[in-house]
């Protein structure tokens, strides 16, 4: 039997690596003359380059701002945005992050103000937000990746089920050269398994399926997605389509699919801290992503990808239907996954199926 | 000082408004109060049921509590989608097992209360759950708890749905309330068009039918009518005996003064002047009746009948004569009971008729003169008796009416006197009588209704 210490143990070991992370970015970049004094903190886990033209544009729109972009990793980048909520002190201007279940808790514990975005221009669509303090900006698919020099079309996985047939030969090939994101170091790898676990059967047999087929859990998507391109790995499950996207721009042979059986689609979140300095420019760059021409910025980096029409370029992604995409809200049923029991429950099934490489 | 004065509209309309604000006032109140308990209700049952799901997530393991948090209880309470979560499992030591640790469970028996978090107030439900299990005896405590988005959006919209069906029931009330003043007023506009559309001479009464309520009105305009008709035809009758009774010894005056002119003798012309003087002292009391009896006539249909003592009437008639009177005033006496003799009356037309008959008596009938005061058969009169024969019987019956042949219009004629005493006992819905006392002489009566 399952004894107390083994619910314990994982809860007392993210903490730790949350803790050990170090509560700094991985990198920074400044956009716009230092001259002036109208600084904009963003925090963000998405990398730098696939905001670039945006930030650009934007230094460029708003001469008087200056933008300092952050980039951090998921887990550290909430440790951070909760400390400066409790405390007040140095928090950011405006916080990005693809793990949206930590975005909403932040909401949801107080942590955000809000912001009413200026109605733009047409065709931009409703702006998916919650309690008008967390904002959807980007539309991202999770997809499987394969390399197409060791993967033929035939035996290319569209669906969860092709890839849980796919494992299931004893002898099978693909043993071993399955990777996705490992759960415990990536806030987002953890979202998806999650929201997996609740969206359909599947995901019980998936899970025994990697177990038997000794599928590797990693961390973070240029890490997975660069060991498929060198054929390390033969396919990558629920990593992020937009970093998969822009790989397969300069790597013939990664193809993208979205699973025909269902697709989730993640909008990442930015929210705007409750203690910014300076909120009326975190508004501004605010509203500038969500304007038309911001969309269009982040859709040249597939950050904002049009699920379902083929892409330009040559990537598949041959989604089934409409029905199949199923887009992960912002709203406090997000907050289920981050419960601690729940969250530690989680894990160790995890843990008890992947062994650590 | 004018009074201000408010159209019976203005009226009704400012107290329908009233009505209305009253009542408006009053749904308002009880929309918004309605509205708030909905509300809470409501979203009160959705808080109770995420608890009770999540209590049933929770299963003791190894004497302790794991929660194994279930999705739908956040997809219920996602049903507020506006509304921050706070929730918190707690074992029967209060010891926290998940959730937020602040948010501890409360030491009464409370299942809802209101508690202020990071400075928004949250609406917190806790449900209890016991266990017997081999490892575990005791309970878990299960808190979830929701800001007031929704609860207040929820009110506010009940509230707003309310007050706008109040609101526009309230219009259709004020136009049908408009509608009701019309038709209730349409009768008095009835009457005004009907009065207004007359001709000036049309004393008819009002042939309209109205309603009972209005109805009163219109008898009373009617009598009124009624009155005025009464009083120009007494007016028209009275114009016609004054001129005819006035011109006659103005005539003979004029014939007396144009053979005056002419006449030089001096013995002649005196005597002329004596018929001129005796003349002019007849004309100026007739003229004294006439404008008596008119007094009379016209105050005998606008006098209010007031409870008097006949006593009074007799001792203010002999005072007047006291004071005004020739000499043979002494010749009057009085004949009064011990007892008040009450009755009905107008002082002064009484008193006026009275003098009437008072000097008649002294002019034509025999002293003593008695004026006598008394109860006959339960009706009170008032009488004056002289020694004299008096009006002969054959006369008495049209005595009374004005201007008779038979009193002719000589100057020392009585008949205009009798004419507005009995005009006078009429008003007073009593009689003019004549009788031959058992003593001899001759006595004129007033007698009126008893009972007063």
């Amino acid at each position: 039997m399952t004894g107390i210490g083994k619910w314990v143990r994982p809860i007392a070991l993210w903490a730790a690596t949350a803790a050990a992370a170090s509560a700094e970015p991985e990198a920074v970049k400044i956009y716009g003359s230092e001259a002036v004094r109208d600084e904009i903190v963003v925090r963000s886990t998405t990398d730098i380059e696939l905001l670039e033209p945006l930030l650009r544009a934007f230094a460029a729109s708003a001469p008087q701002s200056l933008v300092r972009y952050e980039q951090w990793n998921s887990n550290p980048l909430y440790a951070d945005a909760a400390r400066a909520c409790r405390t007040g002190a140095n928090a950011a201007d405006l916080v990005i992050s693809s793990a949206v279940d930590q975005q909403v808790k932040l909401v949801n514990d107080g942590c955000a103000q809000p912001h009413w975005p200026v109605a733009d221009e047409p065709g931009t669509g409703p702006v998916a937000n919650w309690r008008n303090e967390v904002f959807g900006i980007t539309v991202e698919p999770a997809v499987i990746v394969y390399n197409s020099d060791f993967v033929t079309f035939d035996e290319a996985p569209m669906s969860r089920f092709d890839i849980i047939d796919l494992l299931r030969p004893t002898e099978s090939r693909f043993a071993g050269r399955v990777a996705t994101y490992d759960i415990q170091a990536s806030g987002l790898g953890y979202l998806f398994a999650f929201l997996d676990s609740q969206q359909a059967t599947t995901f019980g047999s998936m899970i025994e399926a990697f177990a038997r087929a000794g599928a590797v859990a990693t961390c973070c998507s240029a890490e997975i997605i660069d060991g498929v391109a060198d054929g390390r790995y033969l396919i990558a499950y629920n990593v992020l389509g937009s970093y998969a996207l822009n790989r397969a721009e300069t790597a013939d042979n990664l193809v993208v699919v979205a699973p025909s059986d269902y697709t989730l689609i993640l909008r990442r979140a930015a929210l705007i801290p409750k203690d910014a300095g300076n909120p009326a420019g975190a508004a501004q760059l605010l509203d500038f992503i969500l304007s038309a021409e911001g969309r269009r910025l982040l859709a040249e980096k597939h950050l904002f990808v049009d699920v379902g029409n083929a892409e330009e370029g040559g990537v598949d992604v041959p989604l089934a239907t409409g029905a199949a995409v199923r887009e992960i809200p912002l709203s406090p049923v997000l907050l289920v996954g981050l419960d601690r029991q729940k969250r530690a429950a989680f894990i160790d099934l995890w843990r008890s199926t992947f062994r650590r490489d | 000082m004018p009074r201000r004065r408010y159209s019976l509209t203005t009226r009704l309309v400012l107290s329908i408004a009233a009505v209305f604000a009253i009542g408006g006032g009053a749904v308002s109140y009880a929309a918004f109060a309605y509205g708030q308990r909905a509300a809470q209700a409501s979203f009160d049952q959705l808080l109770i049921g995420a608890a009770r799901q999540i209590s049933r997530s929770v299963t003791p393991s190894n004497g302790i509590l794991v929660t194994d948090l279930p999705v739908s209880a956040f997809e219920l309470l996602s049903l507020a989608p506006e509304d921050r979560i706070v929730y918190g499992v707690f074992d029967s030591d209060r010891g926290f097992v998940t959730g937020y640790p602040d948010v501890v469970p409360s030491e009464g028996d409370t299942t809802f209360e209101t508690r202020e978090i990071e400075g928004e107030p949250f609406r917190i439900a806790q449900v209890v759950r016991p266990f017997a299990e081999r490892d575990y005896g005791g309970s878990a405590v299960v808190l979830v708890g929701q800001t007031l988005r929704a609860r207040q959006k929820m009110a506010a919209e009940i509230t707003r749905n309310a007050m706008i069906a109040a609101g526009s029931f309230g219009i259709l009330l004020s136009v049908l309330a408009a509608l009701a003043v019309r038709a209730a007023f349409a009768p008095l506009r009835k009457i005004e068009r009907q009065i207004q559309g007359r001709s000036a001479k049309d004393l008819n009464p009002l042939d309209l039918d109205v309603p009972r309520e209005v109805e009163s009105l219109v008898a009373a305009l009617d009598r009124f009518i009624l009155r005025l008709r009464r009083q120009i035809d007494v007016m028209q009758g009275f114009i016609a005996d004054a001129s005819h009774q006035i011109r006659t010894p103005i005539a003979a005056l004029r014939a007396q003064a144009d053979l005056a002119a002419e006449e030089t003798d001096p013995a002649a012309l005196r005597r002329i002047a004596e018929r001129i003087s005796t003349r002019s002292v007849n004309l100026s009391r007739l003229t004294d009746q006439l404008l008596t009896h008119a007094l009379i006539i016209h105050r005998a249909d606008a006098f209010d009948l007031a409870a008097l003592d006949l006593r009074q009437v007799a001792v203010q008639v002999a005072e007047e004569f006291d004071h005004d009177q020739l000499a043979d005033a002494s010749h009057l006496e009085l004949d009064l009971p011990e007892d008040a003799v009450p009755c009905q009356g107008d002082m002064l037309s009484l008193v006026e008729a009275c003098k009437n008959l008072v000097a008649n008596a002294l002019r034509h009938g025999e002293p003593p003169i008695t004026l006598r005061v008394g109860m006959e058969g339960g009706r009170p009169f008032i009488a004056v008796r002289d020694l004299g024969d008096g009006i002969p019987e054959a006369d008495w019956a049209g005595a009374a009416k004005r201007y008779s042949r038979s009193s002719g219009v000589s100057p020392e004629s009585a008949g205009l006197g009798l004419a507005i005493v009995a005009s006078v006992a009429r008003a007073h819905r009593g009689r003019l009588l004549f009788a031959r006392p058992d003593g001899g002489g001759f006595e004129v009566r007033m007698e009126f209704q008893g009972g007063a």
